[in-house]
């Protein structure tokens, strides 16, 4: 039943996948990659990878959609038509080829085949993984509390420093599109003053939404969840609060100057609790050292990074869609030379 | 009592089911946006509405169903909030619904019906 399940999905998928190569809108482009990872978060949820699921589905399907049409503000709704400097057999000559090298490769007699339970992967690394992470986190010392949520364990703490890379690519994503984009033109506000249904129920939605990546961000430990998918919900909530009322709106409620100081603040949290650890006589990012006994350390450093990652996260995330949504975009630009267009009311 | 609960769950589960086919086989077929739409909040509001309480109804009472019951509040708010923003936005899109000309005998015919 679940090879059904699979196999349906992933044919969704590539009809998806298929679907956005071929079209030229790139709005419809935009929908139909959030549905695709709408579809990527479901095969993790098969696949029992709850946490990835998670974060797939609120970053793939979620911001990323709205950060995707706030950037098509800026541009045009349609892509230019290629010019096919290789011809057009050219290019699937050499995807063809590219995918029947990967093809082979898996082939090879000393690769372990796909799902092989003998593979090194499953056999060695996966288990000394969890087990050097539950060690490391102190499930085994007595007096530890025991943290039941074991890719949080994993990912916050045995293998903290790559996290801590993951937030310095979203704090230098958020830096580099302040430089590039920060500056410039601010557009119009418009507000959708007539539209009584979805201001209502945006209010209605707002706080909760709040409330429930304070539940992602603090109950990580626990269930699915943490600092990455937490500061995205909770940067939705803005965005969404944006949409409605207006980004001037939005920007009284999260001044810029706060959500760009979040940006750095969040990293800093991060490393400063590893440099804490350090002063406390651990190693960077040990957080034994932190409270009187290894478990509850853990437990507080586990808390404050993710904590730092959310920070990050939500402000970066904020901040990208008040400069994406603050521009004056080519729409505007045609429409002050008094070239008209249709949609307007909704742009 | 158990039997009672399983047979009710799983009458809400086939008709939860069916409401979504009946919404998907509608997006497919149906003429325009605004008709396809109608067929689209049929899912979003019936079918999944209907899928929730037969899940809560196998889950009984535990966390499961009060987070089952969340959701539900949630799909109940937005979906058809969506759904208003989406015809919304066509209609402002300059989409025009799709009415039945009245050719000029209808008209007339409506013209005697109003006169009795």
């Amino acid at each position: 039943m679940i090879t059904v399940t699979n196999l349906a999905l992933l044919a969704f998928m590539a009809i998806t996948a298929w679907a956005i190569a071929r079209t030229r809108n790139l709005f419809v482009a935009t929908m139909l990659a959030g549905i695709y990872s709408l579809l990527t978060a479901t095969v993790f949820v098969l696949l029992d990878a709850v946490d990835v699921a998670f974060t797939e589905a609120a970053v793939g399907a979620g911001i990323t959609t709205v950060l995707f049409l706030g950037a098509l503000l800026l541009t045009d709704r349609q892509a230019k038509p290629h010019k096919h400097r290789f011809g057009t057999h050219g290019p699937l000559l050499l995807v063809v080829l590219l995918g029947a090298a990967l093809v082979y490769t898996t082939l090879d007699p000393l690769m372990p085949h796909f799902g092989d339970p003998d593979a090194p992967a499953q056999g060695r690394l996966a288990p000394e993984f969890l087990a050097d992470s539950v060690r490391q986190v102190g499930r085994e010392t007595p007096t530890a509390t025991h943290i039941p949520n074991v890719v949080t364990t994993t990912l916050a703490s045995y293998r903290g420093f790559d996290t801590l890379g993951e937030v310095v690519v979203i704090f230098t994503a958020g830096v580099g599109v302040l430089i590039l984009l920060g500056g410039g033109a601010v557009r119009r506000s418009r507000r959708m003053i007539e539209h009584v249904v979805l201001r209502v129920i945006a209010k209605l939605l707002a706080p909760f939404i709040v409330l429930f990546a304070l539940y992602v961000q603090f109950h990580g430990d626990f269930g699915p969840g943490g600092g990455f998918q937490a500061g995205v919900i909770f940067a939705s909530a803005f965005i969404l609060f944006a949409l409605i009322y207006g980004v001037e709106n939005a920007r009284q409620i999260a001044p810029p100057a706060v959500a760009q100081a979040g940006i750095g603040l969040g990293v800093l949290l991060y490393a400063g609790t590893g440099v804490a650890g350090m002063l406390l006589g651990g190693r960077y990012l040990d957080y034994s050292v932190l409270a009187h006994d290894p478990g509850h350390g853990q437990h507080y450093g586990i808390l404050i990074i993710e904590f730092g990652v959310g920070v990050t996260v939500a402000a970066v995330m904020i901040t990208v869609f008040f400069t994406f949504a603050g521009r004056r975009g080519v729409l505007e630009a045609r429409e002050d030379t008094g070239i008209p267009h249709d949609g307007d009311e909704e742009q | 009592m158990a039997l009672a609960v399983d047979i009710a769950s799983w009458l809400c589960l086939v008709a939860g089911a069916l409401l979504c086919l009946a919404g998907g086989i509608g997006m497919i077929r149906f003429p325009d946006v605004y008709a396809r739409s109608h067929a689209a909040g049929v899912i979003d509001t019936g079918g999944a509405l209907f899928i929730l309480f037969g899940l809560a109804l196998q889950a009984g009472f535990s966390l499961v169903t009060v987070k089952l019951a969340i959701i539900g509040l949630l799909l109940f708010f937005t979906c058809p909030t969506a759904t208003h923003a989406l015809v919304k936005a066509a209609l402002a899109g300059g989409l025009e619904p799709l009415c039945r000309e009245l050719g000029t005998d209808e008209t007339a015919e409506l013209a005697d019906e109003a006169q009795r």
